[in-house]
């Protein structure tokens, strides 16, 4: 298995009865309410979280990004990638990721992704995302074009990073006159692409159709199970057998000594959860063009206030349905038992605290993890053969071989 | 949809040109008429082109994309629409033809008038996008719901719930959606403007007759002044107590001024 640690890097420091006075914390909140010393605090608090994560034996650290809101501080993941890159020695640096639409000059990130690569000696997972609805506003870039924009920008990197330069790139988003980027990943064929999403089946056949594992984001097991269907099918249909190389889930997990104090500080996944809270504006967080056709009903009957967000649920349903575990390193356990017989991943990210968790407790948790919960997980995955695409040498993607052994990075 | 006294007959046709589908609409008799609608699409009844079509041959296309036209995946901008009604006309053989352009469809009817600046008989515009208001901005639809979009664009909220319903069925809001969508596809940005717009309109020659609605919260009535300035045969009419959607708010009083000036030779 490949298990990984994940913060969201919430900027709780801010006033939160504001945020619902406005009815929304999402791009239109306003930024005055942004403290830069609390800021500064908690960007170094999490970098020691990072440190820490290494250090009691995870395999990888996940990063993402968000804007315009508190849930997220992270603006650019591959600002935290690089310092990781020359922070840590072994963990994968796992990108989940960058939002490629967003981004007007594809080669750019080819080659800011090259150098992170390279700095950390092949250590780079460069997942790509969409970006979420408020971020297509917030940026000005046009959600109705958002998964055009997504399969061209990856084809253009994948190209970059793959075909020597200098070659003219002439697509229907992107036009550019040379692609020659000096710097190149260290990783050949290139480094690990791994596609992590919720709800859009589109995003899953197309992770599918390129051989990109596909990260579950928090999914409830049944729709998990829902997912990997789906996946397999296409790969079938794509001419391979996928397997537990091709799944990851992100699984929200907080353990304590107690099972109170667990649950007390779990309860903090609602204080935001991402864009997907009741406080992500409804006509924001999915403008038109932007969400899956198929969900269209549901998503404008939301957006007037007329259905609940198709991306929420309750604490009490996450926890039943296991998209949230609390307890202690030994009644969570079972539970991670349940996922990986149920659903099968060998990637497993573990998002550890949330929202107004202490300094101390998230660093308690990770530490009780490390301890505790990895090594009886990573047994659980050899028992179940949940062997992660590093552990099998996967192929890198539908048209690019597994990496020469010798050069697998740490 | 919208209960009307006398529906028209509208003889309904799908028209292949220019790489697009257009579902074309007919009523009426007389010179040809061509009405462009609002972003928002139309609804297929309204008292306003029962008032048209007494006295003209009404011609009333969904732009593509919108309104149950197929969407073109090549369009990007609103020229591509104003050219594909170009070549509508010229398929339908018409000439003469007078433009009738509501918000959004005001703007492509601009861009028609300049792409044949002596083509056209006459040139109304009514609440226009299309040019970057000097004060104030064009309402962003990106940032406010469906329902409360369309409201912002009637000063009387009767008349909304008269033609929508005070709380409008989700197959409405699923159709302003896909207009939605289609309206990112070619007006997303710059939003809702074309920056050479005002100085190409100076080569028109067409009569022009603008109307605004007083309360226009969706675009600023400071862009009818600025549509007069740019365009040389031009006269602004402004009617109070009314907003953006002028044609579902004050029919008569919009067909009175529009008939008498799009009849003339």
């Amino acid at each position: 298995m490949h298990l990984m640690y994940f913060t969201e890097q919430p900027m709780s420091a801010y006033p939160a009865d504001e945020g619902r006075k406005r009815g929304a914390t999402a791009l239109m909140f306003s930024n005055r309410h942004f403290d830069p010393v609390a800021g500064s605090r908690l960007y170094n608090e999490y970098l020691e979280h990072y440190r820490l994560a290494e250090e009691v034996g995870f395999d990888g650290i996940m990063l993402n990004e968000h804007h315009n809101a508190p849930f997220c501080m992270q603006a650019k993941c591959n600002v935290f990638a690089s310092i990781l890159a020359a922070m840590t020695k072994r963990v994968k640096i796992v990108l989940l990721g960058n939002p490629l639409p967003l981004a007007d000059n594809p080669v750019r990130l080819a080659e800011e992704l090259a150098m992170i690569d390279m700095v950390s000696r092949g250590r780079l997972v460069s997942g790509f995302v969409r970006g979420g609805g408020q971020e297509q506003l917030a940026t000005g870039v046009n959600p109705a074009f958002n998964r055009e924009r997504f399969e061209e920008a990856h084809e253009l990197i994948v190209r970059a990073w793959t075909q020597e330069g200098p070659f003219r790139f002439e697509g229907s988003h992107y036009q550019h006159r040379v692609v020659n980027p000096w710097a190149v990943p260290l990783q050949k064929p290139h480094p690990r692409i791994w596609i992590p999403g919720v709800l859009s089946k589109e995003t899953i056949i197309w992770a599918a159709r390129q051989r990109y594992p596909y990260i579950a984001l928090s999914t409830a097991i049944d729709a998990t199970k829902k997912i990997w269907e789906l996946y397999d099918s296409v790969a079938a249909e794509a001419g391979y057998t996928s397997g537990p190389e091709n799944r990851g889930y992100l699984q929200r997990c907080h353990v304590a000594e107690t099972e109170e104090k667990a649950l007390a500080n779990a309860r903090q996944f609602m204080w935001m959860q991402g864009e997907f809270t009741g406080l992500a504006h409804p006509v924001w967080s999915s403008p038109s063009g932007y969400f899956s056709p198929s969900y269209r009903k549901a998503f404008v009957e939301y957006a007037v206030g007329r259905g609940s967000n198709p991306r929420a649920a309750s604490f009490e349903d996450q926890v039943r349905d296991q998209q949230i575990i609390a307890g202690t390193p030994k009644t969570v356990l079972p539970k991670f038992r349940r996922l990986l017989e149920e659903t099968r991943p060998s990637i497993l990210g573990l998002w550890a605290s949330d929202g107004f968790v202490s300094n101390q407790d998230t660093t308690t948790c990770i530490r009780l993890l490390g301890q505790e919960v990895l090594p009886a997980v990573r047994e659980m995955g050899k028992e179940l053969g949940l062997w992660s695409p590093f552990e099998a040498n996967a192929p890198v993607g539908i048209n690019q071989p597994a990496p020469p052994v010798h050069r697998n990075g740490a | 949809m919208t209960p009307t006294a006398s529906a028209l007959a509208w003889t309904t046709e799908e028209v292949r040109v220019a790489g697009s589908s257009v579902r074309l609409r007919t009523a009426g008799r007389g010179a040809p008429l061509l009405v462009l609608h609002h972003d928002i699409g139309t609804p297929e009844q309204l008292p306003f082109y029962e008032a048209l079509a007494d006295r003209f041959t009404l011609l009333l296309p969904s732009h593509p994309g919108y309104d149950g036209s197929e969407g073109p995946a090549f369009m990007r901008n609103v020229r591509d629409v104003a050219v594909t009604y170009q070549a509508l006309l010229a398929e339908r053989g018409l000439a003469d033809v007078a433009l009738v352009g509501l918000g959004f469809g005001g703007w492509i009817a601009a861009e028609m008038a300049t792409m044949s600046p002596r083509a056209f008989r006459k040139l109304v515009l009514v609440g226009a996008m299309g040019i970057k208001p000097a004060d104030g901005e064009i309402l962003d639809q990106a940032l406010v719901s469906y329902i409360d979009y369309v409201r912002a664009g009637f000063e009387d909220q009767r008349a909304f719930d008269r033609l929508f319903t005070p709380d409008p069925p989700t197959p409405q809001l699923e159709q302003w959606d896909l207009n939605r969508e289609m309206t990112f596809r070619i007006a997303w940005k710059p939003y809702m403007y074309n920056p050479t717009l005002p100085l190409l309109l100076g080569g028109v020659q067409t009569e022009t007759l603008i109307v605004w609605g007083r309360q226009d919260r969706i675009v600023p009535v400071g862009v009818g002044e600025q549509y007069a300035r740019a365009l040389a045969k031009s006269r602004l009419s402004v009617l109070d107590g009314a907003g953006h959607f002028l044609e579902m708010e004050q029919p008569e009083a919009l067909a009175k001024l529009i008939v008498p000036f799009a009849a003339q030779a």
